[in-house]
C-alpha cells in the first residue's frame, strides 16, 4: 500500500511512531534548524515544525520544513489559523506539497495577545476543524474551499490535528476529537501529558467509541527542564494540566533537571502501554538535546 | 448599542491644538454610554475651557449618524461653526463621518468606537456583535461565537478556557461554555457534532455591499 509519508507508514505498519518538535529560530539562520535536526536524527520518525508558536514571530514553518527536507528529515508542517485567511492557508498547502512536505498538522493557534505582537490583528478566518476539512477536500476531491477546482496536482498530505485531553468542558473533549476525525484528521498529537489519570480516562472514552481505530493517537510528552518551566506550564500555559504531585517532585528536588527528566521517563513508560496510543510526540522546549537519551532509555530508539 | 469610550483628555488637547472648538454630541448610543450626551458635552466644554481652549458652541445631534437631521440641526449653528477651527465629535465612528459630510472643518473623533454591545449595568458593556452580515446565532443557541470568541471559533471551544472563563480575559465568559451549558440543558449536545462550514464573509460590512 502506498503511504503519503514515512509517518503514515510507521503508524500504519508498526503501530507506534515517535515525533519530535523542532521550533524554528527567532531569526533567519538556517543552521539553527539543521543543528536541532542533527541532534534529533534517528530519534523520531518525523519532526514537527511549529508555526509561530505562542504567537511569537519566528522563521516560517514552511521554510523550516524545507531546511529539514534538504537534510533528509521528514517534517510535519504545523499550520495555525491565526495569521492567514483561507486564501493564504490553501496556497501554503499547495506550496508545501510542492516542495515535498507530506504531513500537515492543523491548529487554530495561540491567541496573539500572548505573543510578542499583542497589538496585531488576529485573522481566524477558519478554525482548525474547517482547515482539516478543507485540506482533505483539496487532497481527495481536488477542490478548494470555494468549490473551485485544483488544476495541477492535488496536495498529497497526511493530515493531522491537535487534541487536548485536559481542556474545559471535559464532557466535550472526545466529541471534539471525533469531530476532527470526521473532518479528516488521520493522526492526532495531544497536548503534553502530565496528568496521567485524566489521559487514561480520555483514552478509555476514545477506545469505547472505537476512535483509536479511526485515527492514530500520538501522545504528547514534555520534559520539564526546571522549576521555572514547571511553573510556567502549570500556571501560565492555557490548557496544560500539571498535577501537584509532579510539580512538587520537581520543586522539592535537589536536581530539578534530573527530576524533570525522570518524570518524563516514567510518563513515557506508562503512556506507551496504554491501549490505543500509537506514538509519542516529544516537545522539549529549549531542551531538544535531552530527547536522544529520553528515547534511548525509553526503549523506543532507534527510529529507522 | 454602539459602545464608545472617550479619548484621554491629553490626547484630545493634542488633537485640538491651539484653535477654537465646536463640540458635537449624540442623543443615542453616546448618550447611553455617557461619552457624548448633553451632560458629557457640557462637562467637556467646561474642562476644555479650564485648559484654555476657546469653545465657541455645542450641540447634541439627534442622532449624529442621521445625515438629514445633522444638516437641519447644524444650520442653526452656522455662526458658531464659522468661528471654530475644529469640530470635536463625541459620537461613534459613524457619527464622526456623518458630521464630516456636513461640516467643512477639521473634525476630531472624541471617542474610540469599541463594539456593538450589551449594557450590563451603568458604564459596563460587553461585546455582542461584530456586524458580520449573516447572523447565525440560532445555530449557537442565541450566543454569537463570531463576536464573543476571540478566535471566532465555530466548531467548539479552543481548549484554553478555565472554569468557563476565556483564556484571553478571565473576566469574560467563554462563549462556548455558554453554548455548551445551554445545549446540555436541552439535551442537544449532539448538535455540536455537526461541522460548521467556514463563514461566508461576502455579506459582511467589511466589504462594500452597498446597502
Amino acid at each position: 500500500m502506498g503511504y503519503r509519508s514515512n509517518l503514515e507508514k510507521v503508524l500504519s505498519e508498526k503501530g507506534f511512531a515517535v515525533t519530535a518538535e523542532i521550533g524554528p529560530p527567532k531569526g533567519s539562520d538556517p543552521n539553527k534548524i539543521r543543528e536541532k535536526g542533527e541532534i534529533l536524527r534517528g530519534c523520531a520518525d518525523a519532526f514537527n515544525v511549529t508555526d509561530n508558536q505562542t504567537a511569537v514571530v519566528r522563521m516560517s514553518s514552511m521554510a523550516g520544513c524545507c531546511i529539514l527536507l534538504d537534510v533528509g528529515l521528514e517534517p510535519v508542517m504545523q499550520m495555525a489559523c491565526r495569521d492567514r485567511n483561507r486564501i493564504a492557508l490553501q496556497s501554503d498547502v499547495l506550496g508545501a506539497a510542492a516542495v515535498g512536505v507530506r504531513n500537515i498538522l492543523c491548529v487554530t493557534g495561540d491567541h496573539q495577545c500572548f505573543g510578542n505582537h499583542p497589538s496585531s490583528k488576529g485573522v481566524y478566518d477558519l478554525d482548525s476543524v474547517q482547515l482539516i476539512q478543507i485540506i482533505k477536500n483539496m487532497r481527495d476531491k481536488g477542490v478548494f474551499q470555494s468549490d473551485d477546482k485544483i488544476s495541477f496536482g492535488k496536495p498529497e498530505v497526511f493530515i493531522g490535528a491537535a487534541a487536548n485531553p485536559f481542556a474545559d468542558p471535559c464532557e466535550l473533549l472526545v466529541d471534539h476529537l471525533e469531530k476532527k476525525i470526521r473532518a479528516g484528521a488521520e493522526f492526532i498529537q495531544t497536548q503534553s501529558i502530565f496528568n496521567l489519570d485524566k489521559f487514561v480516562s480520555w483514552m478509555d472514552e476514545v477506545r469505547s467509541r472505537g476512535l483509536d481505530k479511526r485515527v492514530h493517537i500520538i501522545a504528547g510528552v514534555t520534559p520539564l527542564k526546571s522549576l521555572k518551566m514547571a511553573e510556567r506550564m502549570k500556571f501560565h500555559v492555557p490548557g496544560v494540566d500539571v498535577p501537584d504531585d509532579i510539580f512538587n517532585r520537581i520543586k522539592n528536588s535537589n536536581d530539578q533537571m534530573k527530576e524533570g527528566y525522570n518524570v518524563s521517563l516514567e510518563l513515557i513508560d506508562e503512556i506507551k502501554r496504554i491501549k490505543g496510543v500509537h506514538g509519542l510526540h516529544i516537545t522539549a522546549l529549549f531542551w531538544e538535546n535531552i530527547i536522544p537519551s529520553l528515547v534511548k532509555e525509553s526503549g523506543i530508539y532507534p527510529r529507522v | 448599542m454602539i459602545i464608545t469610550k472617550q479619548k484621554e483628555l491629553n490626547d484630545l488637547l493634542n488633537r485640538i491644538g491651539s484653535g477654537s472648538v465646536f463640540i458635537v454630541g449624540c442623543s443615542e448610543c453616546a448618550t447611553v454610554c455617557h461619552t457624548g450626551g448633553k451632560e458629557e458635552v457640557l462637562a467637556m466644554k467646561d474642562v476644555l475651557e479650564k485648559k484654555g481652549v476657546n469653545v465657541v458652541g455645542w450641540v447634541v445631534l439627534e442622532p449624529a449618524c442621521n445625515l438629514n437631521n445633522d444638516k437641519r440641526l447644524l444650520k442653526s449653528y452656522v455662526e458658531e461653526l464659522d468661528k471654530a477651527d475644529k469640530v470635536l465629535v463625541l459620537a461613534c465612528g459613524t457619527g464622526v463621518q456623518t458630521v464630516s459630510e456636513v461640516v467643512a472643518k477639521d473634525v476630531i473623533a472624541g471617542t474610540d468606537t469599541l463594539f456593538l454591545g450589551e449594557i450590563k449595568r451603568a458604564n459596563e458593556f460587553e461585546k455582542r456583535c461584530v456586524a458580520c452580515g449573516v447572523c447565525e446565532q440560532d445555530f449557537f443557541e442565541g450566543f454569537c461565537p463570531v463576536s464573543r470568541c476571540p478566535k471566532s471559533m465555530l466548531n467548539g471551544p479552543c481548549g484554553g478556557s478555565v472554569n468557563g472563563k476565556c483564556e484571553v480575559n478571565q473576566d469574560m465568559d467563554c462563549v462556548w461554555s455558554k453554548i455548551f451549558d445551554r445545549l446540555k440543558e436541552k439535551g442537544l449536545l449532539h448538535k455540536l457534532g455537526e461541522i460548521v462550514e467556514p463563514k461566508d464573509w461576502s455579506n459582511s460590512v467589511c466589504i462594500d455591499r452597498g446597502i
